[in-house]
């Protein structure tokens, strides 16, 4: 019994275990953070991209497009060289701690969050145009309206950035360092037990995880429905 | 949607600030996968936080890139297993004092038919040559680790050319490389404290040992003040006496897996 991942992830989160609490409260923390913050950034920024016609916009879609496949491990790497005591930020001696991870997956999750609202609001766009020039609405006056009303498919576009966030291991590993009880998260916690050879457990973490990120999204889901239906 | 912007933005302050719960006294310790694979760390840590009071937070890496971070002043303190390369940091003025702490040994596993024989030979160095003789699969480090290095040397000892169709350089952890070798019934070597506290063993066993050229050793580093002014000095000027205390070799003395003692301390 004790060889079954499924038997441990059951007894991991029937037990409680206040070590595996921390570690997901971490995980959640940090992902959550980042995304956030991401979100405050990319909503606007791909909204700007989407309205205004500048030179070099195609180079810049381009470049947001390609972000999205930064492996996470070169995030990691650029973070630790800028967060280095040697490296520009290094008097912030921020390195090996959650904030660096939230900073490495920012870099991670801001370009999906951008890219992809980027799309949906250039969408929206097309079908509001005759409106918004029938109205003489500014650009900066279309961007909050635009967003507010591309926000199911913003959820759906967070979702995705969290997907990220929660699921990488390069980035956080580098520059969170897994100390125990600081910077040891979900998927780094994985990588230990991996490396101990105690595979059931590993494997344990991953479904929990997976389960976390399960009821994550089944709530986002469910909060995009009721409010669909409340609004018609 | 105001409402809803000051709700996130306000949840995002109070989610930093709770990132930031740890006021206490802490340093940065860099070293081995092999004392953090083992457990040493999580029997030891304690007891030292209990009597000064200073959090060690373990950053475990390769060897390679301990002396990395240590080099760059991301590390307070280093405890790594490659005394000729620390020897070389204290030279080269990154480090103002090296000392011995614990030793354990290597130990040549493998799989359970031996196709090698390698349970038959008399030193390392036999071991190694028959392994290439046979040209049966090994599983290397390949990652710069003091494990990495002590093999390179051994095979350089046994002098044996490594040829890539056997002799596979995975450049990953001693746990990842002993998952891979159980997978593909290649040998290995391993430090004794990752072998013993290790859970995916299926077909691999232990071969060799014993000979003195396996000898592992362990050495705690006191950086340069000079030189990283930033770092926590005092505090890791503590940790490092505590490791070389009559305390701390007792704490790595007491320190077992399965009734089994994995490293042995020898400061003095």
């Amino acid at each position: 019994m004790e060889n079954n991942a499924f038997y441990v992830a059951l007894s991991l989160l029937l037990s409680l275990d206040s070590s595996l609490i921390q570690i997901v409260v971490l995980s959640l923390q940090v992902s959550l953070m980042a995304v956030s913050i991401a979100a405050v950034l990319g909503f606007p920024l791909g909204a700007a991209v989407a309205l205004w016609q500048f030179p070099g916009r195609g180079g810049v879609i381009v470049i947001l497009n390609a972000l999205m496949g930064l492996p996470p491990v070169v995030a990691g790497l650029m973070v630790y060289l800028l967060l280095s005591r040697a490296g520009p930020l290094g008097e912030w001696g921020l390195l090996f701690t959650p904030g660096a991870m939230v900073i490495a997956q920012v870099i991670l999750v801001l370009p999906i969050l951008a890219a992809l609202s980027r799309q949906k609001v250039e969408e929206m766009l097309g079908e509001y145009r005759e409106q918004f020039v029938s109205l003489g609405m500014s650009r900066s006056r279309m961007m909050p309206t635009l967003l507010w009303d591309a926000r199911f498919a913003l959820l759906t576009v967070l979702l995705a950035g969290f997907g990220r966030a929660s699921a990488e291991v390069g980035a956080v590993m580098m520059v969170g360092g897994n100390i125990d009880g600081v910077t040891r998260v979900m998927t780094t916690a994985i990588v230990l037990e991996t490396g101990k050879g105690n595979l059931p457990l590993a494997l344990g973490l991953g479904i929990v995880l997976l389960t976390l990120v399960m009821l994550i999204n089944a709530g986002a889901y469910m909060i995009g429905e009721l409010s669909r239906r409340r609004t018609g | 949607m105001k409402k809803t912007l000051n709700l996130v933005l306000a949840s995002i302050v109070v989610m930093g600030l709770s990132l930031n719960t740890h006021a206490r006294d802490y340093i940065i310790l860099a070293s081995t996968t092999s004392t953090e694979n083992s457990g040493l760390f999580e029997s030891i840590l304690p007891k030292f936080e209990e009597v000064a009071g200073i959090e060690v937070r373990v950053v475990a890496v390769g060897t390679g890139q301990a002396f990395e971070l240590a080099r760059r002043g991301d590390a307070d303190s280093l405890l790594v297993h490659d005394t000729a390369g620390e020897q070389r940091f204290v030279e080269n003025g990154y480090a103002t004092e090296r000392t011995d702490v614990m030793y354990n040994d290597f130990v040549l596993i493998g799989p359970t038919n031996d196709p090698a024989s390698v349970r038959e030979a008399k030193t390392a160095a036999e071991a190694f040559a028959s392994i290439a003789k046979a040209k049966a699969a090994f599983a290397s480090r390949g990652d710069d680790s003091g494990t990495n290095r002590a093999e390179l040397r051994l095979w350089e000892s046994a002098g044996v050319e490594l040829v890539r169709d056997w002799y596979r350089e995975l450049g990953s952890g001693m746990g990842p490389t002993l998952n891979t070798a159980a997978a593909m019934d290649a040998y290995v070597m391993s430090d004794r404290a990752t072998w013993v506290a290790f859970g995916n063993r299926q077909n691999l066993t232990l071969l060799f040992e014993g000979d003195d050229v396996l000898f592992n050793q362990y050495g705690s580093l006191l950086l340069s003040e000079q030189r990283y002014p930033h770092l926590k000095h005092e505090l890791a000027r503590q940790w490092h006496s505590w490791l070389i205390s009559e305390d701390g070799q007792q704490a790595i003395a007491d320190f077992k897996v399965n009734g089994q003692q994995l490293f042995f301390p020898n400061a003095n």
